[in-house]
């Protein structure tokens, strides 16, 4: 799986060497950093629950705009054919760029680490178990999202087609939790399982449950293994 | 090295490459020809594993590209058509990831025989999208040479660069073709003419031609013609045709200052061209000009490609 990270690593350094990676982190920042610090002294409270409410979120926006391109551009720019003609394997391309943009989700969470930094001067009586568990939420979801929208990175060679798809997808994802009130109680237990939300605010609360493992893994699996599949789409007969 | 069976590639409903048989052997240098369209591009996206035939088989080396993609792979050295590249990358970092991928041990002395080869002093450090096309078709170029692979597939390497870089690069390919089976596309003649050893002419998926330059020519043309200008009697040029055998008068015209201009025409395979010097220095005429209008391979791709288009 050497390849893995060199694709990896190659997409990482792609995002700093464009402004992009810069803007996004920049905007993403700030708006966390507001939410964040905005309500902090009025709940005078030393914890980050702020910031795992708003940071889902932004990731509706910051997710999409980050894999857009992964795939969508290199059909674009032809490159897909150098990547797929190198001696590499499908998956090897797409787990690359998953980790190239879980490594870039993961360079802005730890930036708000400063927040952590913040409480800790504070405040006291700091839930360390909460916000470990918030932080593993994040990369989850974030990992969620990522494999989400190199799916419709891999569905189409138009980076705006493939920012407005994944923002669907994700935006459905996220709203689904919303709908629950709307729906006959028979089955609004079964679209609660379904909807993310539900997930993400089970581990923030500090509970670690394999079934909301389960969830995020298999999305991510999933979504991955059909971008895998539309890769391959070019070698069908 | 590279045998291609019964090829056969559909998009949907259309068959872009029809049952195509071809074998390449080691260290020859193949120019695939053939108007825009004609399916060359898509042959060689099958043989470098981009795509997968709707029938028939390619073995590079016993491998099948149905069934050991990945070890075709390593062989070849691929310059894709409209050469992509990762523009934001700087030269280094983009062979250096290259080269990553290709698994080559030591890097440093291989990135520098590739930068000599290629000639990309002084542009190793620069972003790619800031080179002019010519260095960019450099830099494609030593992607698809760095591994230092058996088979490079070109694939239309000359396409939008200025006669300067076109000559440059050609040049390039001519050095590399030195050790390597190569596969040139093109549809520009005089490229193909120029480097490679044997041409295969395709039109609408299938192959009409194959064979060396001189064999092409010569099995498309059995007659030559002989361009005469003379000073002398248009009237008494004419009797030319009586003295020498097997010549026929195709035009003959009478210019100003005495000034006559012939064309004749003989089969090919006998050269009349002594007999008919032997007769102009016994009339005692100036024989200003002779030469041959030899059929150019233009007309030969001309002939095949139109021919076949118009059935």
């Amino acid at each position: 799986m050497g390849f893995t990270s060199t694709i990896a690593n190659k997409e990482l350094k792609g995002y700093f060497n464009t402004p992009s990676a810069y803007i996004i982190l920049v905007v993403f920042l700030l708006i966390s950093g507001w939410f964040f610090a905005s309500p902090l002294f009025i709940n005078n409270q030393a914890d980050l629950r702020s910031l795992f409410g708003i940071i889902p979120i932004i990731y509706i926006f910051f997710i999409p705009a980050i894999t857009m391109g992964l795939i969508a551009r290199e059909k674009n720019n032809g490159t897909i054919e150098l990547l797929t003609t190198f001696p590499l394997r499908d998956n090897e391309i797409v787990m690359g760029k998953f980790w190239a943009s879980l490594g870039l989700i993961g360079v802005g969470l730890l930036f708000t680490l400063i927040h952590f930094l913040t409480i800790l001067i504070l405040g006291s009586n700091i839930d360390f178990g909460a916000i470990f568990c918030g932080y593993l939420g994040l990369i989850l979801l974030g990992g969620v999202y990522s494999a989400i929208g190199i799916f419709a990175s891999s569905l189409t060679n138009n980076q705006i087609v493939a920012f407005i798809i994944s923002f669907f997808i994700i935006f459905f994802l996220f709203i689904l939790e919303y709908t629950l009130i709307l729906l006959p109680s028979s089955i609004a237990g079964f679209f609660q399982y379904l909807s993310i939300g539900y997930h993400f605010s089970n581990i923030t609360r500090g509970v670690i449950d394999t079934r909301n493992l389960i969830y995020f893994l298999t999305l991510i699996v999933l979504f991955l293994r059909l971008s895998v599949i539309l890769l391959q789409t070019r070698k069908w007969k | 090295m590279i045998q291609l069976q019964n090829l056969v590639k559909d998009y949907g409903s259309l068959r872009a490459v029809d049952h195509i048989n071809f074998t390449i052997n080691e260290g020859e240098i193949l120019g695939f020809l053939g108007p825009n369209g004609a399916g060359k591009s898509t042959t060689l996206k099958v043989i470098t594993c981009f795509l997968a035939p709707t029938e028939g088989n390619i073995f590079v080396e016993d491998y099948s590209v149905l069934e050991h993609s990945q070890e075709i792979r390593k062989l070849i050295g691929y310059l894709p058509e409209h050469n992509p590249l990762y523009t934001d990358m700087t030269v280094y970092d983009y062979l250096a990831f290259v080269s990553r991928i290709r698994q080559i041990g030591n890097f440093k002395e291989r990135l520098k025989e590739v930068i000599s080869t290629c000639g990309l002093h002084g542009v190793v450090g620069k972003p790619i999208h800031t080179l002019s096309k010519g260095y960019k078709q450099r830099v494609g170029l030593a992607q698809a040479i760095i591994h230092d692979p058996k088979i490079l597939i070109l694939d239309e390497p000359t396409s939008g660069l200025d006669p300067n870089q076109i000559a440059e690069i050609r040049q390039l390919i001519k050095h590399l073709g030195k050790e390597k089976t190569l596969i040139i596309s093109s549809h520009i003649l005089q490229e193909v003419q120029a480097v490679c050893n044997r041409i295969i002419i395709i039109n609408k998926g299938r192959i009409v031609a194959d064979g060396n330059t001189e064999e092409l020519k010569t099995s498309f043309q059995n007659k030559t013609k002989l361009n005469l200008e003379l000073l002398a009697d248009a009237t008494e040029v004419t009797s030319i045709i009586e003295h020498v055998k097997n010549v026929k008068l195709l035009s003959i015209n009478q210019k100003a200052n005495n000034v006559v201009e012939a064309v004749l025409e003989f089969q090919s395979d006998e050269d009349k061209r002594a007999d008919i010097y032997k007769y102009i220095r016994s009339k005692n005429w100036t024989l200003l000009e002779m030469h041959r209008d030899t059929i150019s391979l233009e007309a030969v791709f001309r002939n095949l490609t139109i021919e076949e288009g118009g059935k």
